[in-house]
């Protein structure tokens, strides 16, 4: 199977440029799914596991906080989310990891919940707030986004490096962030944001220091979501 | 930039094993879901459905294991239908590595199933399976001329198909299946007036299923409102593979992936 071909290639690569801490597979990243009751778990668990990375399930928050990859999943409504991530501590994990630069990636719900604000059927929750915006109902015809779409990542992309222009990836959502609300000027490192269209554009992908998030699934987008998932392990 | 019109192959699987004969070769085991899982994935199936028509309960155990497997080998949307009754029997399926399970006559016994699941799992992943006809001679007349069937089609319920769908969407699912159980195992293309009769009723998602014969047929039935396309015996029996498909689709100016 080529897939497992270019997996095994991938980790031999990481394992040569890599040192990792004690208590690892020596070489290979080190990644935790942090269990907080949301996302299809198993799924990410394994498409990281063919990227080439070492992956852990858990709450655990020194486990998460330690691991040299996080990745915060998420499906269903923001406020559940959000509900689900503060009683396990899970805003304050991210908190901290970016604080010391660790390398944190959001998928779907998982995304939206790092924004300000999220509104949903009239109701409005409060998100972690690392980026500005609201996440809110798309204006489309169809709803949810359901498919394979296209998206538009910035020069200087790391998460879509090396990929054509008319790849694919898998999105199931009904809300998004429609504006992006630029921070301050003053900001060193300005988000790379990647477009989505559906109906009006919206925010596909963030990449922002050691925070990256993408409202797609990598983990259900096939061999274009392995090559994502394996530039972001990349980047470890 | 567009979201693409989905190819959707769907297995019949009893006691864990691929229900009729398989045409496939250089399988090492023709029965096996996962593998022929894998051969739709290599032909560009954007979404796998699995329909459960185990009869036991006591088998319904193999049923968590082929979706375990699946979902280890494949990465792509997997749906599971079949038999689901309530949210915990949804709860095991998506922990099993389903992204969304169909509901049918559960659904249609009690509606609150379609409301609660959706609070419970999200929107996205509850799909409403809807088999439906046009009512047929002496039948209880509906506002659309089409009606709700159980039991495969042979029953008639008198609920009106397209207000079911609307219903459907009300109580939060995420996708509407629409089987035509006329068209069903004809080979003559979809129900394009049912489609057409659904679509103007809903927003969310329609996926049209029953009556694909050949690769001119599903063409039709996106201009007729679908946002994908779902076939079984088809592409199980090797009559069509999924890329052709997807090539007279895009030579008719469809957009996929």
């Amino acid at each position: 199977m080529p897939g497992k071909d270019a997996a095994d290639t991938a980790c031999s690569t990481i394992a040569r440029s890599r040192r990792c801490g004690t208590g690892s597979l020596e070489g290979v990243a080190r990644v935790v799914v942090l269990d907080y009751g949301s996302g299809n778990l198993r799924s990410a668990e394994r498409a990281l596991e063919r990227a080439g990375a070492d992956v852990e399930v858990t709450s655990d928050r020194r486990a998460a906080l330690e691991a040299d990859g996080l990745v915060v999943p998420g499906v269903g409504a923001f406020s559940a989310c959000m509900d689900g991530l503060r009683a396990a501590g899970g805003d304050g994990i991210v908190d901290r990891r970016l604080a010391d630069e660790r390398p944190t990636l959001g998928i779907c719900v998982g995304m939206q919940i790092l924004f300000e604000r999220g509104v949903e059927h009239g109701v409005h929750a409060e998100g972690v707030g690392q980026w500005p915006g609201t996440v809110e109902r798309l204006h489309a015809e169809v709803l949810p986004h359901m498919g394979w779409n296209e998206v538009s990542p910035p020069e200087g992309t790391t998460l879509f490096a090396d990929m054509d222009p008319d790849t694919r990836f898998y999105f199931v959502h009904s809300f998004a962030v429609r504006k992006w609300e630029t921070a301050s000027s003053e900001t060193s490192r300005a988000p790379l944001v990647t477009w989505g269209e559906h109906g009006e554009p919206f925010v596909a992908a963030v990449e922002h220091g050691a925070l990256s998030a993408t409202q797609f699934h990598p983990e259900k987008s096939g061999e274009a979501g392995t090559r994502l998932l394996r530039n972001w392990l990349g980047g470890l | 930039m567009a979201v693409a019109v989905r190819v959707i192959p769907c297995l019949d699987v009893d006691a864990g094993r691929v229900v009729k004969g398989v045409n496939f070769t250089n399988l090492v085991d023709a029965g096996d879901p996962v593998e022929l899982a894998e051969v739709y994935n290599a032909e560009g199936a954007d979404e796998l459905t699995f329909l459960d028509v185990t009869a036991s309960s006591a088998d319904r155990e193999t049923t968590y294991d082929v979706v375990r497997r699946t979902a280890e080998q494949v990465f792509i949307p997997l749906t599971v239908g079949g038999g689901v009754r309530s949210p915990d029997d949804i709860d095991r399926l998506l922990r099993a590595g389903a992204d969304k399970v169909s509901l049918n006559t559960a659904a249609i016994a009690r509606p609150e199933l379609l409301r609660e699941s959706s609070q419970r799992f999200g929107a996205q992943c509850v799909v409403l399976s809807v088999d439906a006809r046009r009512v047929p001679e002496g039948g209880t007349p509906t506002p659309s001329g089409f009606e709700v069937t159980t039991h495969g089609g042979r029953q008639g319920t008198g609920i009106c198909a397209v207000e079911w769908a609307q219903r459907g969407e009300e109580l939060g699912v995420g996708e509407i299946l629409l089987n035509s159980m006329d068209a069903d195992g004809t080979k003559a293309g979809f129900d394009l007036e049912m489609l057409r009769a659904v679509r103007a009723a809903v927003q969310v998602p329609l996926i049209a299923s029953g009556g694909a014969g050949a690769v001119e047929h599903f063409a039709p039935a996106v201009h007729a409102g679908a946002d994908a396309v779902l076939a079984a015996s088809v592409f199980h029996f090797g009559q069509l593979r999924v890329d052709e498909v997807k090539e007279a689709m895009r030579a008719e100016g469809i957009t996929v992936r």
